[in-house]
């Protein structure tokens, strides 16, 4: 097994393009677990915490562009204003240990549905930065995930960053697990509210094979909603909202919980995360 | 160093530190690592075993299967039924079949991977309903065909729990060049795996020593024998010091697990809520091997109706094989699955009878002078209402305000209902039905650097319970001296029996005081003969001049009231040896839409006889209520046709600090009258009585019958 170190970007890039099947590890709070369990042994790992600029954040363009390699724990302290779902979400992530190391880069390179940080990105059109020696590109994260832990990058690509917008409106994130700590999400929900451009994004996790985003519940959400008066939507229009949204799920049944009470509960956080935002 | 002082336990800064050397962290230099091979089927026959390939790799010393098991190849705690390693079947999915000795532990996993075991795939019996009866215990008390003017039916549901010890099984057997062989082990009792080890190995007991190795828990896991015999086998095998250190995957298929059960209660009651009789059906699945499956269903039966007068009963506890994983000792040992069970139907009776359930409970709680449903007449204080009462009598926290759900903003306070709920739980202390229980020790004085010291050696397993400064405190306290040296245990002794069924400070700490008196006594002698009869015990500077180079050293066996087999046809007998009882009172909010549940509170009144060592005791009693949360609302391992789908703590869920509320507990210490110190056990009782009280308190907010447990959100919403 061989372990690079790059000390540069440009050197970790070459290095993915010389050993496409090197895997790449920051917080390596997935990783390990791989490892440790014996589940994958890569015949190469790259290092990417000298890497300077993966921590780095701020706004390019409009827009936050913010380096894989921030923690969750940075997310919470430090852009917990501008990316409230994203920040909710990261305080659910594992123990403050995990915190501590663990990324979003991971989050988008594993591309498992129950990462506690993809629901959020979908919910807020986030869009994945993806660099090789040959350039950069940018994928909207709705079209990142393929498959089952499987994602739009190439064999020579790393996570540079990922690009999204500061809160334009009203942000939350709600995540069930069977214990009040430390769990990985039986279903986790994300919604976003634009008030400017009058649009809704949701994004869901741990019910399906990828992250998924509920398409007619924001169109139907964003139709309903009184922008221009803020007034209460009725307990009819978050409740549809909720079956729009349970509806828009693939659940399985697993260890974790039944498809029926995944469906069951998005349409509870749905509901609740809705009256959050507009309250 | 006295008895009734909170004494700090020694290993403590370590284990923070994270200096304390644990069974896994063992080395010598040259060291093997051994590796398992283990069935992929519940059941299955073994048609052929090829090791020839995993035997040329490279760092690979030894490949070893049941043909190479010099002794007696079946082993077991009860009944000898456990092969050691596979001979032509296998009965449960991760039983062991064959073991690999390599260099390297990767090594030794990928060679363990190249032996090809040639399977005939059988269809597994994984349903208690179909299993083979290991034991059926019968209870027949008082009327069989009593009626009452109420009558409250139920079934109830209990998973299969894992003791979790985070310490895996491991351990390092040394290869002795002449034939035997030192195994550093961690272990809950040296001399019951030093005996079924000399008889697998072939060897007198004298050439199979044990030490014992730092232990990370162990809450019944270790009774049984993991990687003893394997360690051991591989390092005679091999010649060479031979280390096995189990994962945490493996250490689910490593060890025995808490019986899940069935249970079928039919309670009767008079209009006033005297209860009149139960008639219960328990069945518990014992997996595929007996361990200690026999003794579980006897308490589960003889404790079944809790601590209730109850005239008539007519209870069958049944335990039955499977093609499970096999199911052996966890805290509280057969009386944690009937409490679930009691303790619903006495809510259940409450509610038929329109009374307050604490009120029934009192009514008819167990007094001394009554009779069991076993016809044992208790003796001692049987504080049965006190404990209910005073578990009553606390005010009611508001909590920390973190809602269901924890920091995963699930809720705002939408559907939270708060629900209270009680309940109270006993069990037996130490050995029962004839069992020979008794520990050895052996106490030695003599003058150190000027000052008396005292040594005291036993092999009694420290799993973590806090046996090292109960030995500390009753031999500083019998002979007046402070410093007290505990040895490592080892079989250099006398047997100590195990570290289970809250015994070991009642029958070692026995052991410890009644050596302790013997050095006493002739200290006493010598001070007779030597100054004219003057008592140099309690003035170190006098006893250290009087013993000079006198080593004084005694060895006591202590044995408690002995016990008797329980009746075949009708369960009565004197069985049991000494008592101890509990009760919990659980707040809890629940997320009545999500099904989310947090433990705001758990109360706890609990007689201990005599607090030792009193912080010992107070980490007894939230350690075991931390244990019973675990199995009311998260712990179970998931069984799918016999196959385990949770063997990791990513899916096998033990409770966080967010999920366990502060204990706040009133610990009685009511002197009985049979004990050293008037000291009853107190490692299990936690655990009985904090889980029913909690999902006595989940039913309260959700006005919801719940039969099951773990309790799952799905239970609770749809």
């Amino acid at each position: 097994m061989q372990f690079f170190q790059p000390a540069t970007w440009v050197e970790a890039l070459e290095t993915k393009a010389a050993h496409p099947e090197a895997v790449p590890i920051a917080g390596g709070t997935d990783v390990m677990v791989e490892l440790n369990l014996d589940h994958n042994r890569p015949p190469a790992f790259i290092d990417l915490t000298r890497i300077g600029e993966l921590t780095e954040w701020g706004m390019e363009d409009g827009l936050l562009r913010v380096g894989a390699g921030v923690t969750y724990t940075r997310l919470v302290d430090e852009l917990g204003d501008r990316l409230p779902a994203l920040a909710i979400a990261s305080r659910t992530v594992g123990s403050p240990q995990i915190r501590n190391r663990g990324t979003v880069g991971g989050n988008l390179g594993t591309a498992s549905p129950a990462g506690d940080a993809l629901p959020p990105l979908l919910a807020c059109d986030a869009q994945v930065e993806l660099a090789s020696t040959s350039g950069a590109r940018r994928v909207p994260v709705r079209e990142f995930f393929t498959g089952p832990k499987r994602n739009a990058m190439k064999k020579d690509e790393l996570i540079a960053a990922y690009w999204v917008a500061s809160a334009p409106g009203p942000q939350q994130f709600a995540k069930v697990g069977t214990r009040n700590a430390m769990v990985i999400a039986v279903c986790s929900f994300a919604l976003a509210l634009d008030p400017t451009r009058r649009i809704a994004g949701t994004g869901i996790g741990s019910a399906g094979p990828t992250p998924l985003r509920a398409t007619e519940a924001d169109e139907f959400i964003a139709g309903e909603l009184d922008w221009a008066n803020h007034t209460r939507p009725s307990e009819a229009t978050l409740a549809r909202f909720g079956e729009l949204v349970a509806a828009a799920a693939k659940p399985i049944d697993d260890v974790r919980g039944t498809a029926d009470y995944r469906r069951h509960a998005l349409a509870v956080m749905a509901r609740r995360c809705l009256s959050w935002c507009w309250n | 160093m006295k008895v009734g002082e909170s004494v700090r336990r020694p290993d403590g800064q370590a284990k923070v530190h994270g200096s304390f050397v644990y069974s896994s962290d063992l080395h010598v230099d040259g060291m093997l690592w051994g590796a398992t091979v283990r069935s992929p089927h519940p059941h299955a026959r073994i048609l052929s075993i090829e090791a020839a390939a995993a035997r040329a790799m490279p760092g690979v010393h030894a490949v070893l299967t049941h043909a190479d098991v010099p002794g007696e190849k079946l082993y077991g705690l009860e009944i000898a039924d456990q092969p050691v390693l596979a001979i032509d079947e296998v009965n449960y999915w991760g039983e062991a079949v064959a073991l690999v000795a390599a260099d390297h532990p990767e090594q030794a996993r990928r060679a363990a991977a190249a032996v090809k075991v040639e399977y005939e795939v059988l269809p597994p019996v994984t349903r208690a309903e179909d299993g083979r009866v290991l034991r059926h215990v019968k209870i027949r008390h008082g009327d069989q065909s009593a009626h009452a003017e109420v009558v409250v039916r139920g079934d109830y549901e209990i998973g299969m729990q894992d003791q979790a010890p985070l310490g895996p099984e491991s351990g390092l057997a040394i290869p002795d060049g002449a034939g035997g062989v030192d195994l550093h082990i961690a272990t809950q009792w040296l001399h019951v795996d030093q005996q079924q080890l000399a008889s697998i190995l072939a060897l007198p007991r004298e050439k199979v020593r044990l030490t014992m190795a730092g232990i990370g828990g162990a809450f019944g896991s270790r009774e049984d024998l993991s990687m003893q015999a394997h360690a051991c086998l591989l390092a005679i095998r091999t010649g060479s010091p031979v280390k096995i250190a189990y994962s945490r995957p493996e250490s689910f298929v490593g060890h025995v697990h808490r019986h899940p059960g069935t249970l079928v209660y039919e309670h009767g009651a008079d209009r006033d809520g005297k209860l009149v009789y139960v008639k219960a059906r328990i069945l518990l699945d014992g997996g595929a091997y007996a361990s200690s499956s026999t003794a579980v269903i006897a308490n589960a039966t003889c404790f079944s109706c809790g601590p209730y007068l109850m005239p008539n009963a007519t209870i069958d506890g049944i335990v039955v094989y499977t093609n499970n994983p096999p199911c052996g000792a966890m805290r509280g040992f057969g009386s944690v699955q009937n409490c679930y069970a009691h303790e619903a139907q006495m809510d259940k009776l409450a509610a038929a009878l329109g009374m307050d359930p604490v009120e029934l409970r009192i009514k008819n709680a167990l007094k001394t002078g009554d009779r069991l449903i076993t016809g044992q007449i208790i003796d001692g204080p049987v504080p049965v209402a006190e404990l209910l009462r005073r578990v009553r009598a606390f005010p009611e926290p508001a909590g920390d305000g973190l809602m269901p759900g924890g920091y995963s903003n699930t809720t705002h306070g939408e559907g939270v209902k708060r629900g209270v709920g009680y309940a109270a739980g006993f069990k037996n202390i130490g050995y029962s039905e004839g069992f020979d229980d008794y520990s050895t020790a052996r106490v030695r004085l003599f003058v150190h650097e000027g000052r008396p010291r005292v040594e005291v050696h036993s092999a009694a397993a420290e799993v973590g319970q806090g046996v090292v400064m109960v030995q500390a405190q009753i031999a500083g306290s019998v002979l007046g001296v402070n410093d007290v040296v505990v040895l490592n245990a080892d079989t250099g002794v006398g047997s100590a029996g195990s570290s289970s069924a809250s015994r070991q400070t009642y029958i070692t700490g026995g052991a410890v005081q009644a050596a302790a008196e013997a050095v006493r006594a002739r200290v006493i002698e010598l001070g007779e003969s030597e100054l004219g009869g003057e008592l140099p015990v309690g003035n170190e500077a006098a006893l250290a001049t009087l013993l000079g180079d006198a080593v004084i050293e005694e060895t006591r066996e202590f044995r408690p009231r002995a016990t008797h087999h329980l009746d075949p046809e009708t369960g009565q007998s004197d069985a049991h040896m000494q008592f101890a009882f509990a009760a919990h009172r659980a707040i809890v909010d629940v997320d009545t839409e999500l099904g989310l549940v947090k433990v705001v509170e758990l109360t706890t009144a609990q007689d201990v006889g005599k607090a030792i060592n009193p912080l010992a005791v107070e980490g007894q009693l939230e350690g075991g209520a931390a244990q019973g949360l675990g199995l009311a609302v998260m712990e179970e391992i998931q069984l799918k046709d016999g196959v385990i789908r949770n063997a990791s703590f990513t899916d096998y869920l033990l409770p966080t600090m967010l999920d366990m509320p502060p204990v706040k507990m009133d610990i009685l210490e009511l002197g009985d009258p049979n004990s050293p110190y008037g000291l009853k056990g107190v490692g299990e009782p936690p655990t009985i009585s904090s889980g029913p009280a909690i999902v006595a308190a989940i039913r309260a907010a959700t006005g919801r019958e719940i039969d099951r447990v773990p309790v799952r959100p799905h239970d609770l919403t749809l």
